[in-house]
């Protein structure tokens, strides 16, 4: 074997590996963890860091946000999120006096059910906002959460 | 670390419900030291991924208002009993863990 002809079969080699790297670990090539949306202070601007100027539609009667009205402590507060909504890409949750107002992206599968359940840690009274994204639109729902501890320590 | 992920993956029907919990500080760098007034530094997780048999079905970008010791529940059509789910986490500082089970 020249020095030529191994160089290129070490290149290719890499080349594959690299390939590989990427089929493995599909993260890699999807989505990065957005740095810039969670650094946004308030939910519009960080909205706008994900998905541009694209309009959020009401959809109230189409996204269960299930959450307290007064919560105790901030640092636990239970949320279920379910939707009737086709197809259902990602959901959002941001809390609009927090700060950092995204709390979470959650990208779904295709055979994944437009529902979640978590807890999150809230600031300060707020309203909770959700966004569900469905066939590249926006759909959201919010509701006003009164927080008696402050969960975050700011 | 090993041994932070408690996972259950039952199936009724055709869905399957994954309910997960992570242990984790999830510090959100807001807080200062009692005593010292020091800062305590952000140590969260921010990035969930769960996959049945090999694919990727839910992942999830976190900040730092996911609550203490994560509680993440969610469901997916098309298991069956004896699939393998993993659930893996990623924290800021590189930190992570991983956990597989099968639907039962």
């Amino acid at each position: 074997m020249t020095d030529n002809s191994r160089r290129r079969f070490l290149m290719g080699t890499l080349a594959g590996a690299l390939w590989g790297m990427l089929l493995c670990f599909p993260r890699l090539a999807a989505a990065a963890w957005p740095a810039e949306a969670f650094r946004e202070k308030n939910s519009h601007g960080a909205l706008r860091a994900l998905f541009g100027d694209a309009p959020l539609i009401d959809a109230q009667d189409k996204i269960q946000l299930s959450i307290t009205d007064l919560a105790e402590n901030g640092a636990v507060v239970p949320v279920t999120i379910e939707s009737s909504l086709p197809q259902v890409e990602a959901i959002l949750i941001l809390v609009e006096k927090n700060p950092s107002a995204l709390v979470a992206r959650f990208t779904l599968g295709p055979n994944v059910n437009p529902f979640i359940k978590t807890n999150i840690k809230m600031a300060q009274t707020s309203h909770v906002t959700v966004v569900a994204v469905a066939g590249g639109k926006l759909y959201s729902t919010r509701k006003k959460v009164k927080v008696v501890l402050n969960g975050c320590g700011n | 670390m090993a041994g932070t992920i408690k996972i259950r993956a039952t199936l009724e029907g055709d869905v399957t419900t994954v309910k997960a919990q992570i242990l984790h500080v999830m510090e959100t760098g807001l807080f200062k030291d009692k005593k010292t007034g020091a800062p305590i530094p952000a140590h969260v997780i921010q990035e969930v991924t769960c996959t049945h048999k090999g694919t990727v079905v839910l992942s999830a970008d976190w900040g730092i208002a996911i609550s203490k010791n994560p509680y993440l529940a969610f469901t997916f059509k098309g298991g069956q009993k004896g699939d393998s789910i993993t659930l893996s986490w990623v924290d800021n500082l590189g930190e992570r863990d991983a956990i597989e089970t099968t639907i039962s």
